[in-house]
């Protein structure tokens, strides 16, 4: 396990150097030159060189890569051009407000997927499988958009069952220690307010954790059928077990590789993309910061935000891998 | 008179597919002794292997259903018993072993683990006192190493060790009776061997009967004590292994026989029956092998043969040996001789 694990992390090398190769020519990708895109289209040749040289761009590109990776290695993610904060610093709480939303997403997604899954594949061909089916497919296809509005017009507005944006009561803001607002309230000891960071993580997070819970529920469910008429389901059952210790320990563990792809695959699609559910609930997660650098042209932070979303994935799916060994003693790499 | 622990009556097995329903086990009456090993003999399709699921109650349903029949357990009558007795007993009072080693156990929980959780079903034991047990079983089905061994994956052990601990969980709870389902197709032949000789032991040790199904008479001369072969879902003949290998009375036992290659006889084709088996279906009248009975006539496409008494408890389902017919071709032998 610890040679695997080391293995694994080894083979994130090339895959790093890869990602921040990618991040790093973006900025020269854009037409024209960078120092123009700042300055903007009347600023002085004189001017353009000054800051040219003060961002090191008359260097050859070798060089500006070195640095830029010198810099990521020392956790300087550049400067934003619009707030002239420290990305590195200024980043955070974006990251910490999807991470918050995509856990809780994932957690109903993942709960009542797998169950739901689990389910249909014991009772095949029943009502609830039916049904459940049914619920997945119209999952799939709902477009998230309409779904969040659905939410907050039944929910919020008509039932106001629970708040309709944000993240905590704006009215009332709390003095953030580590911007994950749930175990923040929990800090501070304050448990009417770890209620209503709770309130307002029920309807993104549904908006957000239906796609991937229909997809996990349609994946365990095939994934189990598959199991289920393996031999040694049929020993597990001669030897006298009951439904119970068959379904839920020896068929999900079988059944769980494929499934947990599609989870992992799913959180770093949560991780990345959710600028639509983050912006129709005033969320202020890592989407909607890179969507405002894009609308402002902030390259550095729309830089940094592409580098920040492709580490999370890469992570992702490390961990992932580490679980395939965990459950599979056969795999190896 | 040994006692009868397992017994068979009229029991039916269909199928229902899309195609309709398929009797795959059509009428079988079979018994097995306390201590006996009882080989079930036939082609591929026989209904064997339904007949041993049907025996556990673990056909799939759908689409199989046991239709009619008793399968009278030491006196109890399982066709009908509860899933929760069901569970009691299998593992326990009855267990089986399959045809393939390889896929037979979880290839994500240690050999110790599977062990334990069929002892740990049946019998009230801590997690010392269950592995300890599984460790016996080990060193009693001749695993070498056997402490490694429980700590390890099946993909660690050879086709041949996986069949040993099949037979060490399957023996873990002391059974009454063993069903082998195939239990040496899939090994090699010295491998073969030595499970046979295994279960031999087994069985005159702890007095476990036996119910091997193979369509491997050499299996089952090595050490079946009675045979009962069946045929497109019917038993077609029973008797001693000795009387069934040396004087086999139903068409399709000689011809399976006669199959065997002869050590002593130099012959350029092995005999095969010709055809071959006829898929169940619902239905269908007279002898099911008649179609390829050298000895058909017309009765046997007409009526349903049952399965006559013979001398030393044999039986054997065929027309031949209907006394009622006997009688008539005695007495017209009789009138040619008057």
């Amino acid at each position: 396990m610890f040679a695997y694990t080391m293995r694994r992390l080894l083979m994130l090398i090339p895959v790093l150097i890869g990602m921040t190769l990618i991040t790093f020519s973006i900025v020269h990708l854009i037409p024209g030159n960078p120092a123009q895109v700042i300055l903007g289209e009347t600023a002085t040749a004189e001017a353009m060189q000054n800051l040219e040289e003060s961002m090191g761009l008359n260097e050859p590109y070798a060089v500006q890569y070195f640095i830029y990776v010198q810099d990521l290695l020392q956790g300087d993610l550049g400067t934003s051009l619009r707030s002239k904060a420290e990305i590195a610093k200024e980043i955070w709480p974006y990251i910490a407000a999807t991470f918050e939303l995509t856990f809780f997403a994932m957690l109903f997604a993942i709960f009542i997927g797998v169950n739901a899954g689990i389910i249909s594949a014991w009772k095949q061909n029943s009502w609830f499988d039916f049904l459940a089916m049914l619920f997945a497919l119209i999952g799939v296809s709902m477009p998230v958009f309409w779904l969040a509005l659905m939410e907050q017009w039944i929910f919020a507005q008509e039932l106001s069952w629970f708040p309709a944006t944000g993240r905590q009561d704006n009215r009332d803001p709390m003095e953030p220690i580590t911007y994950f607002f749930v175990i923040d309230s929990i800090l501070h000891m304050d448990f009417t307010r770890v209620i209503t960071t709770l309130k307002h993580l029920v309807l993104p997070s549904i908006a957000l954790g239906t796609i991937p819970m229909a997809i996990i529920a349609r994946m365990t469910r095939s994934s189990m059928l598959e199991v289920m008429k393996s031999d040694y389901i049929r020993t597990v059952k001669a030897k006298g077990s009951g439904q119970f210790l068959v379904i839920y320990k020896h068929a999900l563990k079988n059944a769980f590789i494929p499934v947990l792809t599609v989870i992992g695959l799913q959180t770093g699609v949560l991780l990345g993309g959710a600028i639509l559910t983050e912006t129709i609930f005033s969320w202020p997660g890592i989407g909607s910061y890179v969507y405002q650098a894009i609308n402002y042209r902030d390259y550095p932070v729309i830089q940094s935000g592409i580098l920040v979303v492709a580490f999370i994935f890469v992570i992702i799916n490390l961990v992932v891998d580490l679980m395939y060994k965990f459950i599979d003693p056969r795999i190896s790499y | 008179m040994p006692e009868t622990i397992l017994e068979l009556n009229e029991l039916h097995t269909h199928f229902f597919t899309d195609n309709g329903e398929i009797p795959a086990v059509d009428g079988v009456s079979l018994s097995v002794n306390k201590g006996e090993v009882v080989g079930i003999v036939g082609e591929s399709g026989c209904g064997k292997s339904v007949t041993s699921l049907s025996i556990m109650q673990l056909i799939p349903q759908p689409p199989g259903k046991i239709v009619s029949g008793e399968i009278n357990f030491k006196g109890e009558n399982l066709a009908n018993s509860s899933n929760k007795r069901m569970k009691q007993i299998r593992g326990n009072e009855i267990s089986m072993i399959f045809q393939e080693p390889m896929t037979s156990l979880d290839p994500l929980f240690t050999i110790g683990n599977q062990l334990r959780e069929a002892i740990q079903l049946h019998n009230k034991m801590s997690k010392k006192e269950a592995s300890d047990r599984a460790l016996d079983m080990l060193e009693m089905v001749g695993i070498p190493r056997p402490k490694e061994v429980l700590s390890e994956y099946p993909h660690q052990l050879s086709g041949g060790m996986r069949q040993r601990v099949m037979i060490a969980m399957a023996m873990s709870c002391d059974p009454e009776i063993l069903i082998a389902d195939e239990p040496t197709t899939a090994l090699d032949v010295t491998i073969q061997a030595q499970i046979l000789d295994l279960m031999k032991k087994l069985n005159q040790e702890k007095d476990t009967a036996i119910m091997l199904i193979t369509h491997d008479l050499g299996v089952v001369a090595e050490i079946c004590d009675r045979v009962v072969v069946m045929y497109s879902g019917q038993v077609v003949e029973e008797g001693t292994t000795r009387e069934i290998l040396k004087d086999p009375k139903h068409p399709y036992s000689q011809g399976l026989i006669k199959s065997l290659p002869k050590i002593h006889e130099r012959e350029q084709k092995l005999y095969s029956i010709p055809g071959t088996v006829p898929k169940p279906k619902m239905g269908v009248k007279g002898c099911r092998f008649a179609q390829r009975c050298p000895m058909a006539f017309e009765r046997c496409f007409q009526e349903d043969p049952e399965l006559y008494p013979l001398e030393n408890n044999r039986r054997s389902r065929c027309f031949l040996y209907d006394d009622a017919k006997r009688e008539v071709t005695e007495n017209a032998n009789a009138d040619i001789r008057s």
